[in-house]
């Protein structure tokens, strides 16, 4: 249905790598090259008329995200190179400042490596300790063991809303309460998240929260950090320079901008902010409540076929997102990925940057689908047909 | 080659690699890890070289069907030579890969590879265990 509005879907590739990254549509690849085209100048310079019509079109990107995830005020989106920018600037920027080495930070096996490094950093150079919550049998967090988990020591909970390997979604608005109770803060790794659900920061109370505009049909190098307004407040900045300052007579005396200038130094990526915002506008238009159906039928709808083929190894047969993954017995994953490569077939093999989660499904690597909204049952065909035979695949995986 | 033989000698060596285990002295030995970081492969080659010449070759890890059987042929390949020949050899087979002029009748069963450059995204397979064993050898 949506196959006609994304330039790389005529292409002839079936592309189920959306956990990676995902396409984009030709509305957010006009707004690009409009911005580079027609009024290719610097935002926050509103001297001459593109140069303010630059800033409307970056302020309201922002406000798009705003209202996309529910903020209450502007000035708590930040745009960031991504989620990997986001989280490290939480962790370096507020949690340095805020944790000693008695702290806990909690967090699990199935971490993205965004959200492990950045705590193991602390740990490295704070002494605050990563600890882990353990995972019930299907790899998911339950509000048991998140209970069980805490102690008088947690003050951060970090946890991705869906993981990427095993598609989970955690329970993060009773997290969020929970930990809210105890003085514990929430950071939400949502990278996964935003790009497939209606997001609702005030419903789910977190304090702080990061995703990737190129997950979401959006350009690359792009992505936000979210932030309670007086959290945000005190996060420093970790990059000082140009637009963020007020005033720098000395040393002593350095100023900086308001909230959310003072957290975006140098020139912002203007045709990534605006190019997000096109994104935006082009997911409302479909609706989150209908990606997100259209995705777990999708899913219904593999999942029913795939696990009737006996020598699949399916890691995660109960999941909430359109993540997939899964093993042949026999064939290493990445001899897979390159035989469905010969079917223009674009699947990850790999660890999936979950490099801690083989402890937990005793699987260092995985063969991983991703869906999103714009793939179809005859694409999931085609997928099953060559996956249904071994012995082809034997002879054509090198 | 035939497309036929090639398909044998490479699923040969994957099903039954030569030497694929950590040797048990692991100690007389020099371990070198070879990765891609643009995919899984991931190995752990151990060698013994002995007056210049390899003694023995062991191998160990998780990596795809090209890297495994070009990892057991090169040991095959490479055992018995001395460190001259064995980089010469390997030299070899790193002209082939990159469709340059090169004697075939030093890799033998290596020349499975020989077509390999037609897939882009499968060469540094085929190559890496060379390229981990050159860490040792540029050592002599």
């Amino acid at each position: 249905m949506y196959t006609k509005d994304f330039p790389m879907l005529n292409k002839e590739i079936i592309y189920l790598d959306n956990g990676a990254t995902t396409l984009k549509p030709q509305v957010v690849i006009d707004k690009i090259v409009d911005y580079y085209s027609n009024y290719s100048a610097n935002a926050h310079r509103g001297d001459y008329d593109i140069s303010f019509k630059v800033d409307q079109e970056y302020e309201g990107a922002r406000e798009k995200v705003r209202k996309f995830i529910n903020a209450k005020e502007r000035e708590e989106i930040i745009f960031t190179s991504g989620s990997t920018e986001s989280l490290n600037m939480i962790a370096n920027g507020f949690f340095k400042n805020f944790l000693d080495a008695n702290d806990e930070i909690l967090i699990t096996t199935s971490e993205h490596a965004s959200n492990v490094l950045p705590w193991f950093h602390l740990q490295n150079t704070i002494g605050s300790k990563v600890k882990y919550i353990p995972l019930d049998n299907n790899h998911y967090v339950t509000m048991d063991n998140v209970i069980k988990s805490v102690t008088s020591n947690t003050k951060v909970i970090a946890l991705a809303g869906i993981t990427n390997v095993i598609g989970d979604e955690r329970p993060i608005k009773e997290i969020c309460k929970f930990a809210h109770e105890h003085n514990i803060f929430v950071v939400m790794d949502a990278s996964q998240y935003v790009p497939h659900r209606k997001t609702d920061v005030i419903d789910l109370d977190v304090d702080f929260m990061a995703f990737s505009g190129h997950k979401m049909c959006g350009p690359t190098g792009i992505g936000v950090l979210y932030g309670k307004k007086e959290l945000l407040e005190e996060l420093e900045p970790i990059n000082l320079g140009g637009g963020m300052n007020e005033s720098f007579d000395s040393p002593s005396e350095v100023y900086f901008k308001e909230l959310p200038t003072r957290l975006e130094a140098g020139t912002p990526n203007i045709a990534g902010a605006i190019g997000l915002g096109a994104a935006i506008d082009y997911l409302t238009n479909i609706g989150m409540d209908k990606i997100y159906e259209y995705e777990m039928n999708l899913r219904k709808y593999a999942m029913e076929k795939l696990i009737k083929i006996p020598y699949l190894d399916i890691l995660n047969i109960e999941s909430d997102s359109g993540i997939i993954s899964f093993n042949v017995e026999g064939i290493f994953s990445q001899d897979v990925a390159y035989y469905l490569n010969k079917y223009n077939i674009c699947v990850r093999a790999g660890n999936h940057c979950a490099k801690n989660l083989k402890s937990e499904v005793g699987v260092k690597n995985s063969i991983r689908v991703s869906l999103y909204f714009y793939n179809t049952e005859s694409e999931i065909d085609d997928l099953i047909e060559l996956l249904s035979n071994k012995e082809k695949m034997r002879i054509e995986m090198i | 080659m035939d497309e036929d033989l090639r398909r044998e000698i490479i699923m040969d060596h994957y099903t039954n690699p030569v030497n694929k285990k950590v040797p048990d002295k692991k100690e007389d030995y020099q371990m070198v890890n070879t990765n891609n970081s643009s995919c899984i492969d991931n190995l752990d080659i151990y060698i013994k070289i002995k007056d210049n010449v390899i003694e023995d070759i062991y191998f160990d890890g998780e990596a795809c069907a090209i890297s495994t059987s070009s990892c057991s042929i090169m040991i095959h390949n490479l055992i018995g030579k001395t460190v001259k020949e064995a980089k010469e050899y390997v030299s070899n087979f790193k002209s082939m890969i990159d469709e340059q002029p090169y004697n075939e009748e030093l890799l033998n069963e290596a020349n499975a590879y020989n077509n390999i450059y037609k897939q882009n995204n499968r060469k540094h397979c085929a190559y890496l265990p060379y390229e981990g064993i050159l860490k040792i050898l540029d050592k002599f």
